[in-house]
């Protein structure tokens, strides 16, 4: 008896889970639609929840959420300025020296956000014991390259640079003057990346002082911020909930009541997710699903421009012919973008005749590129390979993805068919394809770049003598030159006009051939408002807000 | 019998020294590191990483102390219910390289407990499906209740979970609108009840498979006992059929599915990597294939250590078991 009553309790608990399961009609959306909370995928779990030690996208999505800098996303464009913490600023006439005044803001401990706060998170930023990554982002700070370098690597003899020296001043509570190495009228700009956020002094040093990295600051119940929301929930590989900040200083505008975030790493998943009601919007549409959507429901895709290229990289520093610039120049003009864009990428990407993404306001770069099957053979020909002739065999590299292969596969048919050369395609796994590409272990390698901000020198500054992300090996005077020049000048308009000319460089010497531009594709729910398009996917999660629609048909029931 | 089980457990030692070592030289053989990212980080900030994580002592001397830090120093058992190894047996996997102020105990004792439950579900339905049907199978050997059953099985064991998951949430979850696609808790919900329909289609996925497996060996079985002269003998007695097929020829008829148990609890109880992903579930699998791609050495040697000794030590229990349901087999030495 005793058995049959065990496997009677089973049965009614799989019932029950039908009854529960099949009960409640309401999907996910739809309920959090009713509490105001949106539900986002966010691809992976985030690695961290400190503004300082962050260095990826899915971290910014939350941390831009919980900490607000002295500038701060604007609903639309990306270029203009939006008033953070700071209510205002001004410059000196020379245009190097910033003068921020701060609004009325609390922290979510209750402690007033003062110009000291400031002062505390880019001296911890400066600070070689925490490791900051991003930490170059505020070498634009007089003295501050100095003050870190004089740390990390002092020259025989020099003293560690005294913090007094450093362009920070705390004016009084609510002002801070910055002072930078030259005039700089982007600058308002780049303190919107999360490198610039403050982080309360106070919580950090009751958890283990300035340059701990052991994370306990950021953790549930620990975490303080100034932000329009402030962390809830936080469990690994599940969910990331944040709920709205009632003491945030513009908190009667604030929309959504919270955020929750979905680490979905498959996009598969996140995909299904999406049709069953579970998220409101996706991180990523898997490239096959595009152009079904875009066909059986285009309502529900959403393509942006988005500020990053696609490209490969040539190694310049092995032997062989891809030294001889003719043959570079032949391999990019032998890439019919457009027709890897209709054909294959689908994803309404825009060909890359150019190396910086256009969108940027007063830099539009020229086509220095086309697809030009003559050219590029005549170029093969005068290179010595006529028709692919003694061409040796060299690889193309990526890292194991479906999307990267396809992309491979389909440019080593371009050079096949207009140059007659033969490519074998490498692939490698993540760590071991980025490993291989800083040793210069590689013939062409694919590679990717997402700007920082809004400007062509995130780009540019990248292929400078001895960067770290140069990776190809490629040296030009003149080119670091230009580079160099335009961060000492104050005025867009020259200052763009230097980069253009470096960019024109780098086009004729071709040491990377760009591929496409990016967009992002998504998956939105049409309930989500103010979501617009944006070059940087960075959101002020404030704006948006979430609209009563009518129950969405399932897009699946299309198959 | 207490003999019997210390002389294992006194086994444990070697063999997990033996795992321990042979990945720690495996992990740290790999290219590329914890921090390589597409966006290099500068030459001392690097620097700074791996002087925080200890990564800049010599390589005999991290495999030293992290032997140190991994040996058990005190036993507290309250706090080993808990899973907390540091506090339970004074264990120390170290810091996750990957998840900032996440220590690999954190993270172990966060997400095992979820493949533990995902796993015992499974275990339960594939205990509920595949024993009966094996049995049913056996009684009915050679008829269409023997062979369904068993072609069924035959597919349930060819058919990835990969194929399986999608499969499930495509019918059950998207098409038939029954249970959520993916997930493990109700965003928002509290109860044990508002989770459950959460579960019931990773738990499926997985429990399939296992159920095939314990269908065609428990009719293997059953077979041969079927057979046997005892058996007879109880139907002659006038015994309920029932009650022979349930008492007496069951009972041995399972003995070579708790042999397979051991390894099967292992697997199912320690998650799997391909049914988290495809229901973003907070498991310990997901760690385990995660931490080998970033690079979290100290994750990558704590999930490994984790499911040795968890494997090994439901080998120990099948044994025991075995023994004891066994009148034929003793412990020896």
């Amino acid at each position: 008896m005793k058995k049959s009553g065990f496997f009677a309790g089973i049965i009614f608990l799989i019932l029950l889970g039908l009854a529960v399961g099949c009960g409640s009609k309401l999907k996910d959306v739809e309920r959090a639609q009713r509490e105001g909370i949106l539900l986002r995928g966010n691809n992976t779990e985030p690695e961290t929840l400190d503004p300082h030690v962050a260095t990826g996208v899915p971290e910014n999505q939350i941390i831009s959420s919980l900490i607000e800098g002295l500038i701060a996303y604007h609903p639309s464009d990306d270029t203009a300025i939006e008033f953070g913490m700071a209510e205002r600023f001004e410059t000196n006439a020379a245009g190097d020296v910033y003068t921020f005044h701060l609004r009325d803001a609390k922290w979510t401990n209750g402690d007033a956000v003062t110009a000291r706060d400031f002062e505390y998170s880019y001296r911890r930023m400066l600070t070689p014991e925490l490791g900051a990554e991003y930490v170059s982002m505020l070498f634009v700070i007089k003295n501050a390259q100095r003050y870190y370098e004089s740390r990390v690597q002092p020259k025989p003899g020099e003293q560690p640079l005294p913090w007094e020296e450093v362009g920070l001043k705390v004016l009084d509570e609510k002002t801070l003057e910055i002072t930078l190495t030259g005039p700089m009228p982007h600058f308002p700009l780049m303190l919107k990346h999360y490198s610039w956020f403050p982080v309360n002094p106070r919580n950090i040093e009751a958890h283990g002082g300035m340059t701990n990295r052991d994370g306990r600051w950021f953790a549930v119940g620990n975490f303080v911020g100034n932000g329009p929301f402030r962390l809830k929930t936080w469990r690994t590989n599940q969910i990331l909930e944040v709920e709205k900040n009632p003491d945030y200083w513009d908190a009667e505008n604030v929309k959504l009541n919270g955020i929750r975030f979905f680490p979905v790493e498959s996009v598969d998943t996140e995909r299904r997710m999406f049709e069953a009601g579970q998220l409101h919007l996706t991180g990523n549409v898997p490239l096959h699903e595009i152009p079904i959507y875009r066909e059986k429901s285009p309502h529900l895709i959403r393509t942006d421009p988005y500020l990053g290229t696609y490209f490969y990289r040539v190694n310049l520093t092995r032997e062989g012919p891809m030294r001889d610039v003719r043959v570079r120049r032949a391999l990019a003009l032998s890439i019919d973008r457009a027709s890897l864009i209709d054909n294959v990428l689908k994803g309404g990407q825009t060909p890359a005749h150019y190396f910086v993404p256009r969108g940027i306001p007063g830099y539009t770069p020229k086509d220095y590129l086309r697809f030009d099957p003559s050219e590029a053979r005549r170029l093969m020909a005068e290179a010595g390979y006529p028709e692919g002739r003694d061409f040796p065999v060299l690889e193309i590299l990526y890292n194991t993805r479906e999307e990267h292969k396809t992309i491979a596969e389909t440019i080593q048919q371009m050079w096949r068919q207009t140059l007659g050369i033969d490519l074998r395609l490498h692939n490698q796994e993540w760590k071991v394809y980025l490993d291989a590409q800083s040793n210069f272990e590689y013939d062409i390698a694919r590679a990717g770049w997402i700007g920082d901000f809004v400007d062509p020198y995130t780009f540019l500054e990248m292929f400078t003598t001895g960067n770290g992300n140069n990776d190809t090996g490629w040296s030009n005077e003149r080119y670091d030159a230009l580079i160099a020049r335009s961060i000492r000048t104050g005025q867009t308009s020259t200052r763009f006009a230097l980069l253009e000319e470096a960019e024109s460089i780098l086009m004729e010497e071709l040491p990377i051939i760009p591929i496409y531009i990016y967009t992002n594709t998504i998956l939105l729910h049409p309930a989500v408002k103010n979501w617009n398009p944006k070059l940087l996917d960075n959101r002020n999660m404030k704006y948006i807000y979430l609209e009563e629609v009518p129950p969405q048909p399932r897009a699946s029931k299309l198959y | 019998m207490f003999r019997f089980i210390l002389i294992r457990l006194l086994q444990l030692v070697p063999v997990l020294l033996v795992i321990i070592t042979l990945t720690f030289a495996l992990v740290r053989s790999v290219p590329g590191g914890p921090f390589s990212a597409e966006r290099k980080v500068s030459e001392h900030v690097l620097e700074k990483l791996n002087e925080h994580y200890g990564l800049n002592d010599p390589l005999y001397l991290q495999y030293f102390n992290y032997l140190k830090n991994i040996c058990p120093k005190k036993l507290n058992l309250p706090a080993l219910a808990d899973f907390d190894l540091k506090e339970g047996l004074g264990i120390d996997l170290g810091p996750s390289f990957r998840y900032e102020g996440r220590t690999v105990n954190e993270l172990i004792a966060e997400s095992f407990p979820v493949s533990f439950e995902l796993g015992a579900y499974a275990l339960l339905l594939a205990l509920l499906i595949g024993i009966p049907a094996g049995t049913l199978a056996a009684l009915k050997k050679n008829t269409l209740l023997d062979y369904i059953p068993m072609s069924s099985a035959m597919m349930g064991i060819c058919l990835p979970s990969f194929v399986l998951g999608p499969l499930f949430a495509l019918v059950f979850g998207l098409w038939l609108d029954w249970f959520p696609v993916s997930g493990w808790q109700a965003p928002g919900g509290f109860s044990w009840a508002d989770d459950l329909p959460y579960k019931i289609l990773p738990a499926l996925t997985l429990g399939i498979f296992y159920a095939a497996g314990l269908a065609r060996l428990t009719r293997g079985g059953m077979l041969e006992v079927l057979n046997q002269d005892y058996i007879r003998t109880a139907r002659a007695k006038g015994l309920s059929s029932f009650t022979v097929t349930v008492k007496h020829a069951l009972r041995a008829g399972l003995l070579p599915v708790i042999s397979y148990f051991g390894p099967v609890v292992a697997g199912v109880l320690s998650g799997s990597f391909i049914i988290e992903m495809i229901f973003q579930i907070p498991g310990l699998g997901r760690h385990f294939i995660n931490a080998a791609n970033n690079r979290d050495y100290t994750l990558v040697l704590g999930t490994v250590l984790f499911y040795a000794t968890l494997i090994i030590l439901l080998n120990l229990i099948v044994d025991i078991i075995l023994v004891l349901m066994n009148p034929k087999l003793k412990f020896e030495k």
